[in-house]
């Protein structure tokens, strides 16, 4: 535990000379933290955008503008929270622009009959689980990304900021540009739609949880 | 204590600190509550299971690589940017992506000069129409060589098979470097196309970046019935027709702007919608 977070904040200190040395014209210090910080803000850029061609573009911009921005960063902050922000604040542009463009779209444009993503990575094998465990998880899989695309952009973002990353509640007001307390009803808005959706799907993990979990 | 509500839960399930060692100690005694408590956890524990792609190990790396060509360049201190030049954002001072903004702007500039001619103001580009002229021309043919470009990889990947019956494997390689390469510009035409409003473009390129982002992502090797789902994905977006179209039109577009056109009096057609 220890060590976890003497590594936590060496990686900080770290940034933070990064971003000093990248104010001071060297570039390879930013490269330095593209590097550290790109597959985490990809995690929270797919599960907001629900696809890796979005979360790709907005991994690049949240870059980008934290480098156009680095001279606004408070030296104390946290690099690697301050870029996720950025990133969380264009994917819900990036939402809202790809609901609209969805809209104007004939059906028949569409990757899929429910919109949904499928990766061609994901064909590949993995470990072989039984094909019913495929069949099941895949169909669960397809229900949770209806559930999620069904959430506005808003929603989702504070969902995603809340229960996968870990935010605060100022954090997700500040992505949000509302009030603490808007953003709080907010999270519960998009936990009481994910529950009316899912639901019915997740009732027996639920019930086999319950028999062997503490709370 | 009462009962907690559905949002305490939900609060509480997220960790947060109000009233928590109550709720805690009200859970364990009512089972109406720890039911509903489980629901809440079975749906949020699902939904934290979803598997997120990996990106790979050299991810990171390609994101620089992505990114390195766009960004400014920093000189001694951030501010100095600000001022010169004459531009008001340091966005739009490096020369490279001037340069490159320039191109996307000029290339969406030349499709709406043939399908948005109404809604373009014309005037800047009167100012200099010759220039323009010129202009326009080698921007259609830089959009046209690159839907040129993207649409071998597709034909190439459309026709791949193993190299004898033996291979259970077809190596994409070469293909998928490819698409990785059209990627970066195609986005840049389509977010161009986008600010401009040109919509019909836009989603046309957005699908083709889809298509390229799939090949680009998928395995170097894969077997023949992963290839087939690869085809089946690009016919059913039906995308090797609508780049066929496009560049078909940008080529009729370009002849139209050749001197010899201008003086039989052609004018660009309106292109259809793909």
């Amino acid at each position: 535990m220890r060590r976890m977070r003497q590594s936590v904040e060496a990686t900080g200190d770290s940034d933070a000379i990064a971003v000093e040395r990248t104010l001071a014209g060297d570039r390879d210090a930013f490269r330095a933290l593209v590097e550290r910080h790109s597959r985490n803000v990809f995690r929270l850029a797919y599960r907001m955008t629900g696809n890796q061609h979005d979360a790709e573009e907005v991994v690049q911009e949240a870059f980008l503008r934290a480098y156009q921005k680095l001279g606004q960063f408070a030296a104390r902050a946290n690099f690697g929270t301050w870029v996720y922000r950025i990133a969380a604040n264009y994917a819900i542009d990036r939402m809202r622009q790809r609901k609209s463009e969805d809209a104007q779209r004939e059906p028949a444009g569409r990757p899929s009959d429910d919109g949904i993503e499928r990766d061609v990575a994901s064909l590949v094998p993995d470990g072989a689980p039984s094909p019913e465990r495929l069949a099941q998880s895949e169909q669960l899989a397809v229900h949770m990304r209806r559930a999620l695309n069904e959430l506005t952009p808003a929603e989702r973002t504070a969902f995603v900021m809340r229960h996968w990353g870990g935010s605060g509640i100022e954090e997700i007001a500040e992505a949000l540009k509302s009030s603490t307390s808007a953003a709080k009803n907010t999270v519960f808005r998009s936990v009481q739609k994910l529950r009316r959706s899912l639901e019915p799907f997740v009732e027996r993990r639920g019930q086999a949880k319950a028999m062997g979990t503490e709370l | 204590m009462k009962h907690p509500d559905e949002e305490e839960l939900i609060a509480y399930h997220g960790g947060e600190v109000l009233r928590r060692d109550a709720i805690k100690e009200h859970l364990t005694d009512c089972t109406e509550c720890r039911a509903e408590f489980e629901r809440i956890d079975a749906v949020l524990g699902a939904l934290g299971a979803m598997p997120v792609p990996d990106p790979g190990d050299d991810y990171g790396r390609r994101v620089w690589r992505q990114i390195a060509p766009r960004l400014p360049e920093r000189r001694a201190a951030w501010w100095s940017f600000a001022g010169a030049g004459g531009f008001t954002t340091s966005w739009l001072q490096p020369r490279r992506w001037t340069a490159v903004g320039a191109i996307a702007t000029m290339v969406t500039v030349a499709f709406m000069a043939g399908r948005f001619t109404k809604r373009i103001s014309p005037a800047p580009i009167a100012a200099d129409a010759s220039a323009g002229k010129v202009r326009e021309r080698v921007l259609i043919m830089a959009v046209g060589e690159h839907l040129g470009r993207s649409e071998m990889v597709l034909v190439e990947l459309a026709n791949a098979e193993p190299l004898n019956a033996r291979q259970k494997q077809v190596n994409i390689s070469a293909e998928q470097r490819r698409a990785e390469d059209l990627l970066e510009e195609n986005r840049l035409y389509r977010q161009t196309a986008l600010e401009q409003g040109d919509t019909g473009l836009a989603n046309v390129l957005d699908e083709l970046e889809r298509v390229l982002l799939d090949v680009a992502h998928s395995p170097q090797e894969v077997t023949p019935a992963q290839l087939e789902t690869i085809r089946q994905r690009i016919d059913a977006r039906g995308i090797l027709f609508k780049v066929r179209v496009v560049g078909k039109e940008l080529e009729q577009r370009e002849e139209s702007s050749t001197p010899a056109a201008k003086q039989n009096g052609s004018m660009p057609q309106k292109r259809n919608n793909t």
